[in-house]
């Protein structure tokens, strides 16, 4: 028997650490797999928008109705009661969607800031220490968020607004007068003259008139966010340290006070994330006007769809002026976010 | 392959082709419509008299029969129609996109629709002569379309209605108020409670939703009419052979009520008609004689399924909306041309 030569009894570590350590096949280096995965999802999703496009493009062609936008130019011919840009039928049809996205514009500011209102105070409100008013926001809370938008928007126009009285039965205050078509309110009309409401061949008229359309849809969009707002500011609040509470009220301070000057800062940072959303949301919802006869975006782009035969066209314009406004609201709150997120000092 | 070979296969192809259009039309949608065993018919499903889901929850009126009617012509079975209800607005998306075969609501053949730079959609014949008529409450002392200066109009959006209204009230020089809706369910229970001094549309839709109101008796029309509505059925421009089985259908029920076809009478005439050879015309018609049933794609009897389902074009007339119905609507434009009116068939030969 041959003698065993001796093994090396203590291999330094140094030594082992030099070895080459040996080369792993392609298909298990992380160096590369990461990559190879990335560029095939990303070649798989290319082929995708590819086939999408390539078959529009060859459906549209074998219909006939290659992408043009010359219809932007020609006359709509439908009017608009209610539009604050000043439009008529002779105008062309992107006056008439620009008429329709101020619309839009108009009731989406007006009900982000009611919405942000009411779900506020309700927010607030479920942290009262009066139960009824405790019990109250619960109540409006789980009803509102409950039951679907656009049954809301029907029963505000058709159930409430549309059973104002009309013509002289009118609701009317000093300078204000609630009818049927709409809220009246006295102001400066022709030549700077201060006007009241008047009532002018059966029909109300007044400097400034919000239509019950525009009324109907503010009021549901409004009622239906500020229920998720209300949720989004309890969770803000809820998130401050009990101490906040405890350490303000060992100083003296209100309920009222502490709400405003110690908790509710502090759960800002919770707030506007969340808020965020619910914005966006809102910005998207408005689109239900077609319901309640608002004429807003969607509604004059529908009608300009079916009057050019343009539905991939008219479309691109409807998503591109939402993802415009959505994304534009979403860049105003994240700018909101970063103002009141802790500063390291 | 070699050069020739190719040359050899496009010939062949070429061949078939040739052969392909001289018999059978090929149409792709009567294709689809085969394969499927049933129709895809777009109707408004919420006007009575011309498409309504009655008390059995089978939808009722001239358009829905229209449907039972192509169906019949092109499967043999006029129970073989899936119902699509579609607003004003979403109707010709719904057309040019595939998802339904076939519009039977009524829609305006105008210009813009027809040609290949619009809308590109292919219209059968006039299948109801209409105008555009303005309904007011009585009540309201309105007689004259002027006397609506400054009143809100309640008006569907996306129609032809929408901008005969607009043009009229610029004609006239009148201020208005267009209050626009998505679809007929939101602009008349608008206009009943008293949102709008009138509300517009064809005078037939006008009389048909009237007859809904809860006082029908409380609402009159203007004796103006604002247009002429000649609607038609609705196909695309891209499948012709379908728009011409289509077309034929729509002629075949005038042609049954000229030459005195009912749905009563009809298999008992085309008996007759098979045992006596002189009766030239009618065994054209009932497809004893000829191919014109092969011509458009369609079975030899279709006109006899298409009669035998809905009957004759007076009969869905008297049945949905002539006087004895709720709608109460006299023929007036829309006799045959025989008696008066502007309805005629072209010839079958």
């Amino acid at each position: 028997m041959a003698p065993v030569p001796p093994a090396d009894p203590t291999p330094s570590p140094l030594s082992a650490a030099k070895l080459p350590a040996p080369k792993p096949p392609w298909w298990r280096d992380r160096r590369v797999v990461p990559w190879v995965v990335q560029a095939v999802v990303g070649l798989l999703v290319l082929l995708l928008i590819a086939f999408l496009l390539g078959n529009l493009i060859r459906n549209l062609t074998a219909a006939g109705l290659l992408l043009s936008w010359r219809w932007l130019q020609q006359p709509a011919g439908f009017d608009i009661s209610e539009s604050v840009i000043p439009f008529n039928a002779q105008l062309p049809y992107w006056r008439a969607l620009a008429a329709g996205l101020v619309n839009t514009i108009r009731a989406v500011l007006v009900g982000l800031v009611g919405a942000t209102l009411l779900g506020t105070l309700v927010g607030m409100a479920s942290f009262s220490h009066n139960g009824l008013l405790r019990r109250l926001a619960r109540v409006y809370v789980e009803v509102v968020r409950n039951i679907p938008l656009l049954l809301q928007l029907v029963f505000w126009y058709f159930v409430v607004f549309l059973t104002l009285p009309n013509g002289l039965a009118a609701i009317q205050l000093p300078g204000v007068v609630l009818a049927k078509s709409g809220l009246y309110i006295a102001g400066f009309g022709e030549g700077l003259r201060w006007m009241g409401p008047t009532l002018v061949n059966g029909v109300w008229q007044a400097p400034v008139r919000l239509s019950v359309e525009f009324g109907a849809l503010l009021t549901g969009l409004i009622v239906y966010s500020g229920a998720f707002i209300a949720e989004v500011v309890r969770g803000g609040i809820a998130a401050v340290p009990k101490g906040q509470w405890e350490a303000a009220s060992s100083l003296g301070l209100s309920w009222f006070a502490t709400l405003r000057r110690i908790v509710l800062p502090q759960s800002l940072r919770v707030i506007v994330p969340g808020l965020n959303t619910q914005y966006i949301s809102l910005a998207k919802n408005s689109s239900l006007a077609v319901a309640v006869g608002y004429t807003d975006l969607y509604s004059v782009a529908e009608t300009t769809l079916n009057q050019t035969g343009r539905a991939v066209e008219v479309i691109l314009v409807l998503l591109a002026a939402y993802l415009t406004l959505d994304l534009l609201i979403s860049a105003l709150m994240n700018g909101l976010n970063r103002l009141v997120q802790i500063r390291e000092r | 392959m070699s050069r020739a070979g190719l040359l050899g296969l496009a010939l062949v192809g070429a061949l078939v082709g040739c052969a392909a259009g001289n018999g059978d039309p090929g149409s792709p949608t009567m294709a689809k419509i085969r394969d499927r065993g049933r129709l895809v018919c777009a109707v408004d499903g919420a006007v009575p008299g011309f498409s309504t889901v009655g008390p059995g929850g089978a939808f009722v009126g001239i358009d829905a029969d229209f449907c039972r009617a192509v169906a019949a012509a092109v499967l043999g079975d006029p129970t073989k129609v899936e119902f699509r209800p579609v607003t004003a607005g979403e109707r010709f998306v719904a057309l040019s996109s595939g998802e339904v075969d076939l519009l039977s609501i009524s829609s305006t053949h105008t210009l813009s629709r027809d040609a290949p730079g619009g809308n590109a959609l292919s219209f059968g014949p006039v299948f109801f002569y209409d105008g555009q008529g303005v309904m007011v409450p009585k009540a309201s002392g309105i007689r004259r379309l002027r006397q609506l200066a400054g009143k809100p109009i309640c008006v569907e959006s996306g129609t032809n209605t929408e901008l005969n209204l607009a043009d009229r009230m610029r004609e006239l020089g009148v201020a208005y108020q267009p209050l626009r809706f998505q679809s007929g369910e939101q602009a008349y229970p608008a206009y009943e409670q008293g949102r709008c001094a009138a509300i517009t549309s064809d005078s037939s839709l006008l009389a048909a939703k009237r007859s809904g109101f809860k006082d029908p008796a409380a609402h009159g029309l203007l004796p103006e009419l604002l247009s002429k509505e000649p609607s038609a059925k609705v196909t695309v421009q891209a499948d012709p052979a379908w728009a011409d089985a289509v077309r034929w259908v729509s002629h075949t029920l005038l042609q049954a009520e000229e030459s005195g076809f009912t749905q009563a009478n009809v298999e008992a005439r085309r008996a007759a008609a098979k045992k006596d050879t002189s009766q030239a015309e009618q065994r054209r018609f009932l497809g004893i004689e000829g191919d014109f049933g092969r011509q458009l794609g369609l079975p030899a009897d279709f006109t006899l399924q298409v009669v035998k389902a809905v009957g004759n074009y007076g009969e869905l007339f008297e049945r949905h909306l002539g006087p004895a119905t709720p709608l109460g609507l006299e023929r007036g434009l829309n006799r045959l041309w025989s008696r008066g009116g502007l309805h005629i068939a072209p010839p079958f030969r």
